[in-house]
């Protein structure tokens, strides 16, 4: 039977382009491309390994976005997936992870039966690192976080991987159906093929409003949404590092402590 | 007149910027440096079916159109112009004439193999005698039997070192010439007869590899005669139609990259207590470079957008190489000078541009050739 991944992604502004209003606290999109979330193209990426290596695995990539995040999903196409599905609808506009997490499980719902769902561990515009975990609780799911390195069994119901943490990794062995969040260590995304992107077309990317996944409105949008951003802003740079020269370390060690005791520190 | 790129158009030059920038620019001064033919990065532009664009699905192509192989072409150039022409005359000086003149069993037996990648094509016409002359070859085929002998050298091989299949031209009528006298080939790099002579020591493109191609009784089945006997020049003028397309793009990439180069150049180089992109003599000459380029490109598409539609295209291939080569030259030269001394050494990629920049003035027809196309065009024969 074939292996059914579902690869959870977020069309982003390029955080590398993007420029901050220092009066406003907020991103300026003007100008920004958008694009394939990073953490999510190695989410995809680790899919695509699976289905280069047992090609009837059927990959669907899930977004949540405005219409234009088609554009993202037919990348992902382009790049080897099977399918699209987007949750555009007003009545989600303003979500939060938690009502994000809601709309996103609804989702997957009626897509129906699937073995692994893969996500970034996190989004570059709001590096939240929640919306992975909470559909994982919503749908009952067992999962892992960070995932670094993955390997699955031929049978594929086990995987097996490494789990980053601050200071090292845990090897964690989890059953199919399980949700899991990449991490960028974990490999180095393709490129869309050009074939890829001449079939994309071909590939069905299905837009879903709130209606179509049957989601109750209370729990969707920015109405519902639990988190409200109190303020943003940009921290003010710090100073300049001072680098201390000296020709030993006690004479080094000796030009720190008379800096510090200048400032009063110690 | 439309102007907007599709979205897979908009998708093959991001996914060529990226290619390029992260596996095509890294290498690009070092395999200059040491003449070295990027193996490693034809097999992954192989993998990403960077040659076999402009082709259908059904013969083993990506189904992409000419404009977006244009477009690659375009964008491999602006890092590396060596890894640029490999593209092009594999995909437009040998797969473009078997697929438009080859028969069934010869698509069927060379096309999948070529767009996919697995085999390298060349494309062979000029010779020591004749360049631009084309009419002037030497080379000669007979049929002996079942089988054509080749006989006869030629030089200035785009690729010939790496390629597995070869499009060659040969004299099979002397009196003839280019009226029906010349033939085309389809010759294997391990036909017998066949080898690989000298390869030349080039000023610029380095890592392409360029060589000279011997046949001393080469002999392949008749079934590799491409079109009929005496098509030969037609194949040749038609497949240089095309090819111009491949080149005009390689040329604009180089100046497109060299312009990139250069504007970031300037926004970091302060002389006389300001940016050189704060000084107006400066903002002027980069002024004309960018309309150059933008000029360039236009003409490119055209000709591009022709194709695809099965226009006459020839005059317009002619013109936006001859325009996209001149402003190669034009604007990797200022680029050297606005980098100043700089820009002389190769701690700065853009003397390897300039560099490459000149062959786009000679090959696939020189500019003087163009002209004469072009000039044609608007007499009359």
């Amino acid at each position: 039977m074939a292996f059914k991944i579902i690869v959870c992604a977020k069309q982003v502004p390029d955080t590398n382009v993007i420029k901050i209003n220092p009066k406003t606290g907020t991103l300026i999109r003007e100008g920004v491309p958008s694009i394939l979330n990073h953490d999510d193209a190695n989410a995809l990426e680790e899919a695509l390994k699976i289905k280069d290596k047992y090609p009837d695995t059927h990959i669907t990539v899930v977004s949540m976005g405005p219409p234009q995040a088609k554009d993202m999903l037919l990348e992902c196409l382009a790049m080897g997936a099977d399918e699209g599905v987007l949750v555009s609808d007003r009545a989600v506009g303003g979500s939060d992870t938690w009502a994000t997490s809601n709309a996103v499980a609804a989702a997957i719902r009626k897509i129906g039966e699937f073995d692994l769902i893969f996500a970034g561990r996190q989004a570059i515009d709001g590096d939240t690192a929640q919306v992975g975990p909470q559909i994982a609780e919503k749908m009952d799911l067992p999962q892992v976080t960070y995932v670094q390195e993955f390997e699955i069994e031929k049978d594929m119901k086990s995987i097996t991987v490494k789990r980053a943490l601050e200071d090292g990794y845990e090897v964690i062995k989890i059953k199919t159906p399980c949700m899991l969040t990449a991490i960028k260590e974990l490999n180095a995304p393709r490129y869309m093929t050009i074939g890829g992107i001449f079939s994309a077309n071909e590939k069905p990317i299905h837009v879903w409003n709130a209606n179509d996944i049957a989601i109750d409105l209370d729990t969707v949008g920015l109405e519902a949404s639990p988190t409200n951003v109190f303020r943003s802003f940009t921290p003010a740079p710090k100073g300049k590092g001072v680098i201390l020269e000296g020709d030993t370390e006690k004479e080094v060690a000796e030009k720190l402590l008379i800096g510090l005791k200048g400032k009063h520190v110690v | 007149m439309n102007f907007q790129l599709t979205k897979e158009q908009e998708f093959v030059r991001k996914m060529v910027r990226e290619f390029a920038t992260n596996e095509v620019e890294p290498i690009a001064a070092d395999i200059d440096a040491e003449h070295r033919f990027p193996e490693e990065n034809v097999k992954k532009m192989a993998d990403y079916g960077l040659l076999g664009i402009p082709f259908p699905k059904e013969v083993g192509g990506t189904g992409g159109d000419q404009l977006s192989y244009a477009i690659a072409v375009e964008e491999l150039s602006r890092v590396c112009g060596s890894t640029g022409v490999i593209c092009s005359a594999h995909t437009s000086l040998c797969c473009w004439p078997i697929y438009a003149w080859g028969n069934d069993e010869q698509k069927e037996k060379y096309l999948s193999d070529l767009c996919s990648g697995r085999k390298l094509g060349a494309f062979g016409l000029t010779e020591p005698n004749a360049g631009t002359d084309a009419g002037g070859q030497q080379t000669r085929a007979d049929l002996n039997g079942d089988q054509w002998v080749l006989n006869g050298a030629k030089v200035f091989i785009t690729n010939g070192g790496y390629a597995d299949v070869f499009i060659i031209m040969a004299m099979t009528d002397k009196k003839k010439k280019t009226r029906g006298g010349i033939s085309a080939f389809i010759v294997e790099k391990d036909d017998p007869g066949f080898s690989i002579g000298k390869t030349e020591d080039k000023m610029g493109i380095c890592a392409s590899s360029t060589t000279e191609l011997i046949f001393q009784n080469c002999t392949i089945p008749k079934d590799r005669l491409l079109g009929q006997v005496g098509d030969g020049f037609k194949v040749a003028m038609s497949t240089l139609d095309g090819g111009r397309i491949g080149i005009a793009s390689q040329a604009l990439g180089i100046a497109q990259g060299a312009f990139d180069v250069t504007v970031d150049y300037m926004k970091a180089r302060k002389q006389f207590g300001k940016k050189l992109s704060q000084m107006e003599a400066l903002q002027f000459e980069v002024a004309n470079m960018a309309t150059q380029i933008e000029a360039a490109r236009l003409l490119i598409y055209q000709a591009a957008d022709m194709k695809e539609r099965n226009l006459p295209y020839g005059k317009y291939s002619a013109m936006a190489k001859l325009f996209a080569a001149e402003t190669a030259m034009y604007v990797t030269t200022k680029a050297v000078q606005l980098h100043g001394g700089y820009g002389y050494t190769k701690d700065y990629p853009v003397e390897r541009m300039m560099r490459d920049a000149k062959i786009t003035e000679i090959y696939e027809g020189t500019s003087e050739v163009q002209k004469m196309v072009i000039a044609a065009s608007v007499f009359g024969k």
